[in-house]
């Protein structure tokens, strides 16, 4: 890492309380624009959690998160993800009636006002977009499948590229490799990897070879705290991270996943 | 636009609606203008039900309301009302002079309006108080229900200004024009007929805008949406505002036809009965909603009239039989293995699971 940019997201002294149990304590945490972030961390750590803090589905107790030098901190949901932060769920939240692209078209929109869409003409420049995000996440010759009969892996594509279609700064993409086989894994990561140029993106996950793959930034979280950071040799070579993990080896992590 | 099988089919079938008058009695042309009148309410609740996943069972009230505004100037109609004149049904309740909100409805013109109006504002404000709050589902069904409950209870209990149980009726003429000749009957079912297919246009192009991709994308996932940066609330009040609408405008087509507006047709009953008629014909399809409606009602004339106790086990049963054996209703037999089928049967077997558990 040369001379910092200022972050592009920042979560100071945060922590969530879900009526006594603070499911994140006093956490801290800078991402970079356009830079990757992993964040791992045992079943319950609060992964999700801080996700859903960022995106407003979850509210602090306490602490402030500041978004391209705004507070987001109180905003609702649909106005944090116009400020330019989007988010793929854990479960593929892609709309399953709709066809893949109709899914990619909504997600794309760029004026979001309800008022422009008394139209059936959809602006050259979403669709654009839309196609070359097809064409990017593999599914152009599966456009017009509708989403609730996809395969698992092409569910979890169509929602990566939901988020991409955004057009967010910054992603959270939450275990975008759950339920799939490794071949399909190392192309998500690879699929990630060359979002960097445009998105800044926050990945969850626990495969520790899918971390590997993507060779990012880590931030280990434990108990609603943050554990460790620094690089994922660095992670993998610390005694107390691999103690949280109850000397698991990344075998049994990677079929828990 | 290229024309295919069903545009042909589309004009045949407008071809003999338009023509009934001449092909069938006076009894049943009386009947088929109801119907259809019932059917533009029909196809709101498949805007609302079947594309934005909202029930509501109170479309009732916004039937009523446009029924009502109607009424009241057929009501008014002809009395001199310098002359301190007032509709029958006051002077027997022994009411001194004509209410104040009754005024406004002698003119014809505002008496119309407000059947338009009245129905969509106050879905609207009803629907946004409700959605703002993020209440949806069953509960949103529940709210509804009770609105029934509460508004046919208010019209039943004001008798002096509503009518009461019996409601309004015995109307002669509206703008100068005898609406009780056959030549009126007539023209009254064409109005509807046309009333019909305009309603029909309507919203199958405002069901292929990206506001129906919107309302579908709603109906699937609020919570993505929202996570998309959409606000999913405007479309959901917009939905259920031309729903009532819709509901409102058929309520007073329906007067017009019938004779009479009275809270029997706008209660918990006949709102619960206007979503089977959607249910049996099927709801993600628009001329399913129109043709469960002729079904379900021709089926209730012809039963009701020869066995009058076995029509609601007959309705009961038909919702149970739709429901789990034809979740896209009669127009999915004709569109098998659509895609919203498939879905439906899905979400069917998971709540199977989900009890079993």
């Amino acid at each position: 890492m040369n001379a910092t940019p200022a972050p592009i997201l920042m979560m100071e002294h945060v922590t969530v309380d879900f009526d006594g149990f603070k499911a994140l304590t006093d956490v801290s945490l800078s991402l970079s624009p356009c830079a990757l972030r992993v964040l791992i961390g045992p079943n319950g750590a609060g992964k999700s959690t801080l996700c859903d803090t960022i995106i407003g589905r979850v509210r602090p107790s306490s602490g402030k998160i500041t978004f391209k030098d705004e507070v987001i901190t109180d905003l609702a949901e649909q106005e944090i993800v116009r400020r330019g932060i989007c988010r793929k769920f854990q479960t593929p939240g892609v709309l399953p009636t709709l066809s893949v692209m109709e899914n990619l078209l909504v997600s794309a929109r760029k004026n979001r006002s309800f008022f422009r869409t008394f139209t059936t003409k959809v602006p050259a420049e979403e669709r654009e977009s839309a196609e070359s995000i097809l064409e990017k996440i593999g599914l152009t010759d599966r456009r017009d499948v509708i989403a609730a009969d996809l395969a698992h892996g092409e569910k979890q594509w169509l929602e990566i590229g939901m988020v991409v279609a955004t057009d967010a700064d910054l992603l959270l993409l939450d275990e975008p490799t759950a339920g799939m086989g490794p071949q399909d894994t190392q192309r998500t990561a690879e699929l990630i990897l060359s979002l960097l140029g445009r998105h800044a993106v926050l990945v969850i996950d626990h495969d520790m070879s899918f971390v590997e793959a993507l060779n990012g930034y880590v931030t280990v979280l434990h108990q609603g705290q943050i554990l460790k950071e620094g690089s994922v040799a660095e992670i993998r070579a610390d005694p107390e991270v691999t103690a949280v993990y109850l000397g698991r080896s990344d075998d049994d992590d990677a079929a828990a996943a | 636009m290229k024309l295919t099988y069903k545009h042909a089919i589309g004009a045949v079938v407008l071809l003999f609606g338009a023509a009934a008058p001449w092909l069938i009695s006076g009894y049943e042309l009386s009947l088929l203008g109801r119907f259809l009148a019932l059917s533009i309410l029909a196809m709101g609740i498949m805007l609302t039900w079947g594309e934005a996943g909202i029930l509501s069972l109170g479309q009732g009230v916004f039937f009523g309301l446009g029924g009502y505004a109607l009424a009241m100037h057929l009501k008014l109609e002809g009395l001199n009302l310098a002359n301190g004149d007032m509709p029958d049904f006051m002077v027997w309740s022994g009411v001194s002079a004509l209410p104040r909100l009754w005024y406004p409805f002698a003119n014809g013109f505002f008496s119309l309006a407000c059947v338009v109006i009245v129905p969509g504002a106050f879905a609207a404000m009803f629907s946004w108080l409700v959605f703002r709050r993020r209440v949806g589902g069953v509960y949103f069904a529940l709210i509804t229900q009770a609105l029934a409950l509460a508004f046919s209870t208010l019209v039943i209990s004001q008798q002096a200004y509503t009518g009461g149980f019996n409601g309004l009726t015995d109307f002669s003429t509206l703008f100068g024009w005898d609406i009780t000749s056959l030549g009126a009957a007539r023209v009254i079912y064409w109005i509807t007929l046309v009333l019909v297919v305009l309603a029909y246009m309507f919203l199958s192009w405002l069901l292929s805008s990206r506001f129906g991709v919107m309302l579908r994308a709603t109906r699937d996932g609020e919570n993505r949406v929202r996570f998309l940066g959409h606000d999913p609330v405007p479309y959901k009040v917009v939905a259920f505002s031309i729903a009532g609408t819709l509901a409102g405008i058929g309520g007073a087509l329906f007067t017009l036809h019938s004779g009479v507006v009275s809270p029997a047709l706008v209660g918990v009953v006949p709102s619960i009965e206007m979503v089977v008629w959607v249910a049996v014909g099927g709801r993600n399809i628009l001329w399913g909603a129109i043709a469960g409606t002729l079904l379900v009602n021709f089926a209730k004339d012809q039963i009701s009239s020869a066995l009058p106790s076995l029509w609601l086990y007959g309705l009961g049963a038909l919702f149970v039989l739709a429901v789990s054996f034809l979740p896209t209703g009669i127009a999915g037999l004709f569109q098998p293995d659509t895609a919203a089928e498939r879905v439906v049967r899905r979400m069917l077997t998971r709540t199977k699971v989900r009890t079993a558990e």
